[in-house]
């Protein structure tokens, strides 16, 4: 089975984000990166599908050189080969549609069965790729999709998350599925894997190897502009209910709460 | 982070290690400080991962890398919680398999560094009696030809993994008359009769890890289990020390840095006179001379690794680094103690059991005394 996860590298959650001066993006400089957690369980759940149906996982990314290290990761966690796309004309490009343009490109290219992708990049939270990606290759998708099981060779029956449930469907392949918490535990690269990931096939791209002109999906192609980033404000410091007595804290609560909180 | 010594694949693993450790180690430090062990499943876990076998050949189930991943795995270490796990897992993946990589027979590496690496079988290391540390060649262990066995007869004392251990790398006098070239490493496994794990030591600090002192009686081991040459130990002991020396420093400043770090939180939320304690100046300046510490002996430590994965002469700079970081993260925790004012002596705040674990650092694998001997002595004095 052809198998594919798409990938994106982003900030480590971990990381103490700081805005640019111009208040348009944020500081990348002494970042950590890490693989997109939503894109792990995606990576996880591809090697899962090797494992049970044989064939070829390749993962396709796009970013700048420092993205190989996610790629990198990808590769020791167990996939087979790699697809980059690095392009000048990608620096500071704000569309999901661009993007979306540039993997389908490359999905036509090569031979898939099942593509896995995050159901959003934990950066820009757009959530978009993934859905557009599956529109413009006008295949069915199943997005945020928190549990998969195999009928058979050719039909995955997956659940959905949905406001106060869960939604279950069948669907024959191809597909495209976003992944979401829950689908499953990424494993970790082990050390022999990360070896052996050096040694894996890794393809860099740019636009012009992929037929594709900067005019449409590079940073000039954008239908949309990031106006402003900011952080969310600092969080009020609490407050500390004090008294002699459990009575004594519980009154002083229960007026805090009706005049300043005004909840009760 | 010193994209200049660690490589894409160090930073990969460096990910993994460290997901491993905050994960599947750090939730249960406590509970393991109060039991005053920590399960053997972790040796079996970080085989099962691969992560005990950077440095070490292919051929045996290494990665075949080179020391830079055994010092990202003690950073990494540094994050658990408790410094007994590092002390132990570090005793066995960077001190006793390197000696079997280093000196083993085929056979050997076969039976103790393969299952090694698995974390199946755990090493450890006996040099220190009761009688000698610094001083190697005041051990009294005595080994003796018998046919075709090694007879051992003595005591050793420190012994890190010592009641755990499945074979232990035993310093013996095979020669006493010789000197320095009188002396031996032979391999004693765990349930060889007349040997005996007499004590479980209590310790100020790597609580979880298990000290031991051994006792060996007529003990009898095939003559193949010399390790490298006969009456070469003493100076595969002291090739041996380079590793556990620069392990020790790397671990240092990364628990220095964790120490100050969780320091710094502390001060930012801990208020005295109307402001958190972090923006008095007595404070934060001693924050900047505990970073500027910490920095300075990470380079200097980092820098030696260099020279030594590149097979430069590099004795004088370990035992540089050894004294440096090792005294370094003492006094910086001691510092984070004195900033955590009385809950800083409190059991339930964290930073006294770094204090706790890293007071050993400056004893153990060398002393601070002896580090500075050895680079007078390679001055020339």
């Amino acid at each position: 089975m052809e198998i594919v996860a798409l990938m994106k590298q982003v900030p480590d959650t971990e990381t103490q984000i700081k805005v640019n001066p111009q208040g348009t993006w944020i500081i990348e400089d002494d970042i950590k990166w890490i693989m997109n957690p939503y894109c792990e369980f995606g990576v996880e759940e591809a090697l899962r599908t090797k494992e049970k149906h044989g064939g070829t996982v390749t993962i396709v990314s796009i970013g700048p050189a420092r993205a190989v290290e996610a790629i990198r990761t990808a590769l020791a966690m167990g996939a087979d080969k790699a697809i980059h796309v690095d392009d000048p004309a990608l620096v500071g490009t704000t569309d999901s549609l661009g993007k979306a343009r540039i993997l389908a490109k490359i999905l036509q290219s090569i031979p898939f069965d099942i593509i896995f992708a995050g159901k959003q990049a934990i950066d820009d939270d757009m959530a978009q790729v993934g859905p557009a990606v599956a529109e413009l290759l006008g295949i069915p998708q199943l997005t945020f999709v928190n549990g998969l099981e195999w009928i058979d060779g050719r039909t995955v029956r997956v659940n959905r998350q949905v406001e106060g449930g869960s939604q279950v469907i069948e669907c024959s392949l191809p597909v495209l599925i976003t992944c979401q918490k829950g689908l499953n535990e990424p494993r970790y690269a082990s050390l022999p894997g990360i070896m052996k990931a050096k040694k894996k096939p890794l393809e860099t791209k740019n636009l012009a190897a992929l037929g594709l002109d900067p005019a449409q999906v590079g940073k000039e192609g954008d239908t949309t502009e990031i106006l402003r980033v900011e952080l969310p404000p600092p969080r009020k410091p609490g407050k500390i209910v004090d008294g002699e007595t459990p009575e004594e804290k519980a009154a002083k609560l229960a007026k805090l709460l009706r005049e300043e909180a005004k909840v009760i | 982070m010193s994209d200049w010594l660690f490589q894409e694949e160090h930073r990969i693993f460096r990910r993994q290690a460290e997901r491993w450790v905050l994960s599947e180690l750090r939730p249960h430090a406590d509970q393991w400080e109060k039991e005053e062990e920590f399960p053997l499943e972790v040796f079996r876990r970080a085989g099962e991962l691969g992560f005990l076998g950077g440095g070490f050949p292919e051929e045996y189930g290494g990665a075949g890398g080179d020391f830079r991943y055994h010092a990202v795995l003690a950073e990494a270490l540094t994050k658990s919680g408790s410094g007994g796990v590092g002390a132990g897992i570090g005793l066995h993946d960077f001190v006793a398999l390197p000696a079997i990589a280093r000196y083993g027979t085929h056979e050997q590496k076969e039976r103790f560094l393969r299952p090694g690496i698995a974390g199946t079988k755990i090493g450890a290391y006996a040099v220190t009696e009761p009688d000698a540390g610094s001083d190697v060649l005041g051990i009294k262990t005595r080994a003796v030809k018998q046919g075709d066995h090694w007879v051992i007869n003595g005591s050793k004392m420190f012994i890190t993994n010592g009641v755990r251990a499945d074979f232990y790398i035993v310093a013996c006098k095979t020669a006493p008359e010789m000197g320095h070239k009188g002396i031996s490493q032979i391999i004693v496994e765990k349930g060889a009769s007349g040997f005996k794990v007499s004590r479980k030591l209590d310790k100020l600090g790597w609580r979880t890890s298990d000290t031991a002192e051994l006792v060996f009686e007529d003990v009898r081991v095939p003559l193949e289990n010399l390790l490298g040459e006969e009456g070469r130990g003493f100076y595969q002991i002291m090739e041996g020390f380079q590793t556990e020396r620069l392990v020790m420093a790397v671990s240092s400043v990364a628990s220095a840095q964790e120490c100050v770090e969780m320091t710094m939180e502390y001060a930012r939320k801990r208020h005295a006179f109307g402001q958190p304690i972090g923006t008095f100046q007595v404070i934060r300046h001693r924050f900047a001379d505990m970073l500027t510490k910490i920095e300075a002996a990470r380079q200097l430590v980092y820098n030696t690794i260099w020279l030594y994965i590149h097979g430069r002469e590099c004795r004088k700079e370990v035992a540089m680094c050894k004294i440096f970081a090792c005294e370094t993260a003492v006094e910086v925790a001691d510092q984070c103690i004195q900033i955590h004012g009385g809950y800083g002596y409190m059991m339930e705040f964290p930073v006294q059991r770094i204090w706790r674990d890293l007071r050993i650092q400056p004893i153990g694998g060398g002393t601070s005394e002896i580090q500075r001997e050895i680079i007078g002595r390679l001055l020339g004095f």
